[in-house]
């Protein structure tokens, strides 16, 4: 090829040096497939301002690789998301790229395809993914959803400093400080019991804690972490019904007493209600993402001020926090793979996920452990600053998902037969018997097995 | 002048062609789905193997499945009692009025049924709100106790009835006072003249005359109030405790939010033989009643 006056052969080199440092460097690389049209359905976010962000994200990257984004933020309120995801995968038609929750990717696996070479590609950049989050989405052998940018969360204990200290005696600061000084006697200290008596205090106090339990995730969530650190399950690892157990009756009478201390319409929460009630200055303490406090921040800050996000209380086998990881799968029907896999490798980089991170203040908890140093986010937000320290996994805590530790398949049944959260009601609220509310979950739980 | 082929020319080719386009509509939305739905039902967790009819006997061995049956025949009942004789007293009190005002309350008592009962449930919700209900707030401004609407067993079942007899007694209204319009007036000038008091004329004159409209009307209430799905799963979503589901809303917690079409489809066509059998009764004894006047 000739070259043009005034170009010597030294500026041609240093062109392609320069865009082959850029490709180096480049977070992204596109393949050959990307073009078309990309249809996307995610999670409507809980913090405001984070569709914004990601739609940003997704925009540019389509109109980088000429590709025709669309989203649609879906909200997983009355379950929205999951409904259209069972409509989407019976039809055939619908987004190419879909949000799954961690109980929704067993249940569609037959219909999303298999993304091995995404996954692995950002494993081996990254470093491991989180266990609970692999538990999810590598089943039978495959990596059958990627991570999302996006709604990754977990069920902190969100509590106010202010209440906790003036009526039960606990200084949420000094116990979980914004910082990796903790003092392990303190962290010691807060377990289940202590979180009861402090509900009993509060309770007498006019300013109750609260937790959902009823139909809805948020209660799946809390319960989860609450038996599991008691060692209690209704169905154990190899898929046999456990639920006949002491430490299932251990929970249980435990729970018979902390929800004295609750208002009587936990038993009809949804997924907002937590929110609302913390938000509107009612509660002490929920166990929730940090979505409460950013609303707070907007329409209560006097309330916001004093939210305190905390590790889950301990129990005698140890410390778990609800996770629920979020995954984007390509359905089988798409018809754009290519361009949703160069797309799935794009929102894993370090870039974009601590954009919506922080987009999100803090919300969304990376899948990549590395992820974690990339962002001080955590930090610094607020007010209170420090408030939200330690909703990133700081301490001795193990993450768990409804249902654990069944495995995927049937957890995710678990899960969206809300048995556990019944489970507790018929004792709680109904009056049942331990032996009648577990011989009713046994009966349920067949339904869930069946094959 | 055109002539139309000779096929057009007879007249029942045309009315068959004419019945086409609803033939197509009942194949499409009404066989269909029900035989899709019969053939579901038959099939394994996975719709890979045929079971026959082990998704029924199943759910014979599920205590919360007798606990939805039992709901929904509780639900059906008491409402449709409730709608009839709201329905038949606010007719009664229309059909008295003077005709000229008797426009405006009809549009005004039939606006809880045109409403998309999923927006007007909705309004209740915020009415029942667990935390923040508007009617609690009203009762406490009157140092009354929060009725707990929504997360005690008995309440959720009440509001979700009161919401379903809210929606649905203008339907009987409207049915009722049609039919009150239809008795001719000589028969109550007649039973006047003979000194019949209101309550014989009621008893005497229009429920024999109107009878068949009941009859007819409750029918086609119990049908729509068992399959309904809307008031509870705005409402309650089936809690507490599962006290509030109905065969639809459990069919599909069970069939779509599970992942279990087989068995969500069984339990939706559960009541479908009883159905079948009351509305044969009902439409029969109707039909007999309509030949005995002709």
């Amino acid at each position: 090829m000739a070259m043009t006056a005034g170009r010597t052969r030294r500026h041609v080199l240093k062109a392609v040096g320069a865009s082959a440092a850029g490709a180096l460097a480049a977070p992204y690389v596109k393949t050959a497939g990307s073009a078309g049209r990309l249809r996307l359905g995610v999670i409507d976010h809980w913090v405001p301002g984070t569709n914004e962000v990601l739609q940003r994200i997704l925009s540019r990257w389509g109109e980088t690789n000429n590709v025709e984004v669309t989203v649609d933020f879906i909200t997983t309120i009355g379950n929205k998301l999951l409904l259209t995801a069972q409509a989407e995968s019976r039809a055939g038609s619908g987004h190419d790229i879909y949000a799954l929750e961690f109980q929704m990717v067993p249940m569609f696996k037959h219909r999303l395809v298999a993304v091995d070479d995404v996954v692995e590609d950002v494993i081996s950049t990254h470093g491991p993914i989180a266990d609970i989050s692999r538990q999810a989405a590598f089943l039978d052998g495959a990596w059958k959803a990627g991570p999302s940018p996006a709604s990754t969360a977990s069920a902190a204990t969100v509590a106010r400093r202010d209440l906790f200290l003036a009526h039960a005696g606990i200084d949420l600061t000094e116990w979980f400080p914004a910082g990796d000084a903790r003092d392990p006697a303190l962290v010691d200290r807060w377990d289940w019991e202590s979180f009861s008596d402090a509900a009993g205090a509060l309770h007498a106090a006019g300013r109750p804690v609260g937790a959902a339990i009823a139909p809805v995730t948020d209660s799946s969530a809390w319960l989860a972490q609450l038996f599991a650190s008691y060692g209690a399950a209704v169905v154990d690892e190899s898929g046999d019904i456990a639920a006949d157990s002491d430490a299932v009756r251990e929970v249980l009478a435990y729970l018979t007493r902390l929800t004295e201390f609750m208002p009587d319409s936990v038993y009809a929460w949804d997924d907002a209600s937590n929110n609302r009630w913390i938000i509107s200055g009612a509660g002490s303490a929920i166990f929730n993402p940090p979505s409460a406090w950013a609303v707070a921040k907007r329409d209560n800050p006097d309330v916001a001020r004093h939210l305190w996000h905390c590790d889950a209380p301990r129990g005698p086998i140890g410390r778990f926090r609800a996770f629920n990881s979020v995954f984007w799968g390509i359905w089988d029907f798409s018809e754009n793979q290519s361009a949703a896999r160069d797309l799935l490798r794009y929102v894993a980089e370090p870039e974009v996920v601590v954009a919506t991170l922080e987009a999100s203040q803090g919300y969304d908890l990376p899948l990549f452990r590395s992820h974690y140093d990339r962002t001080r986010v955590w930090a610094e937000a607020g007010p209170p600053v420090g408030g939200l320290y330690n909703y990133a996994l700081r301490g001795d805590e193990r993450t768990v998902t409804d249902g654990y530790p069944a495995p995927p398949e049937i957890a995710a049944r678990i899960s969206t037969q809300r048995v556990v959260p019944n489970l507790v009601a018929r004792v709680t609220q109904g009056g049942d018997s331990f032996d009648d509310a577990i011989s009713w979950a046994e009966n349920e739980l067949e339904g869930v097995l069946r094959g | 002048m055109r002539v139309l082929p000779p096929l057009l020319r007879r007249k029942p080719a045309v009315a068959v062609l004419m019945c086409v386009p609803l033939f197509a509509l009942i194949l499409g939305l009404v066989a269909y789905p029900f035989f899709h739905a019969l053939f579901l039902a038959t099939l394994n967790k996975a719709e890979t193997a045929f079971v026959g009819l082990d998704n029924f006997t199943f759910l014979f061995g599920r205590q919360t499945f007798w606990m939805v049956v039992r709901q929904s025949l509780l639900f059906a009942l008491v409402a449709v009692v409730f709608k009839a004789l709201i329905g038949l007293a606010a007719a009664h009190a229309i059909n008295t009025i003077p005709t000229k005002g008797q426009r405006k309350w009809r549009g005004m008592m039939l606006i809880p049924w045109v409403i998309p009962p999923a927006l007007s449930t909705l309004g209740w919700w915020w009415l029942f709100e667990p935390t923040y209900s508007a009617i609690n707030w009203g009762l406490t401004k009157f140092a009354l106790p929060a009725v707990p609407w929504l997360s005690d067993t008995f309440w959720a079942r009440f509001s979700i009835i009161l919401v379903n007899v809210w929606v649905g007694a203008p339907f009987f209204l409207i049915m009722y006072l049609a039919a009150l319009k239809s008795i001719p007036g000589e028969l109550y000038e007649a039973a006047d003249m003979d000194g019949a008091g209101p309550w014989q004329k009621f008893f005497y004159i229009t429920l024999p005359m109107i009878r068949n409209i009941i009859a007819i009307t409750t029918l086609f209430s119990i049908i729509v109030t068992l399959a309904n799905f809307d008031i509870v799963r705005v409402l309650t979503q089936g809690g507490p405790l599962n006290s509030t589901h109905l065969f639809a809303t459990y069919a599909f917690r069970v069939g779509i939010e599970s992942g279990d079409i087989p068995l969500g489809a069984a339990v939706s066509l559960f009541m479908f033989p009883m159905l079948a059998i009351l509305a044969f009764i009902i439409l029969r004894n109707v039909r007999r009643r309509a030949a005995s006047l002709a």
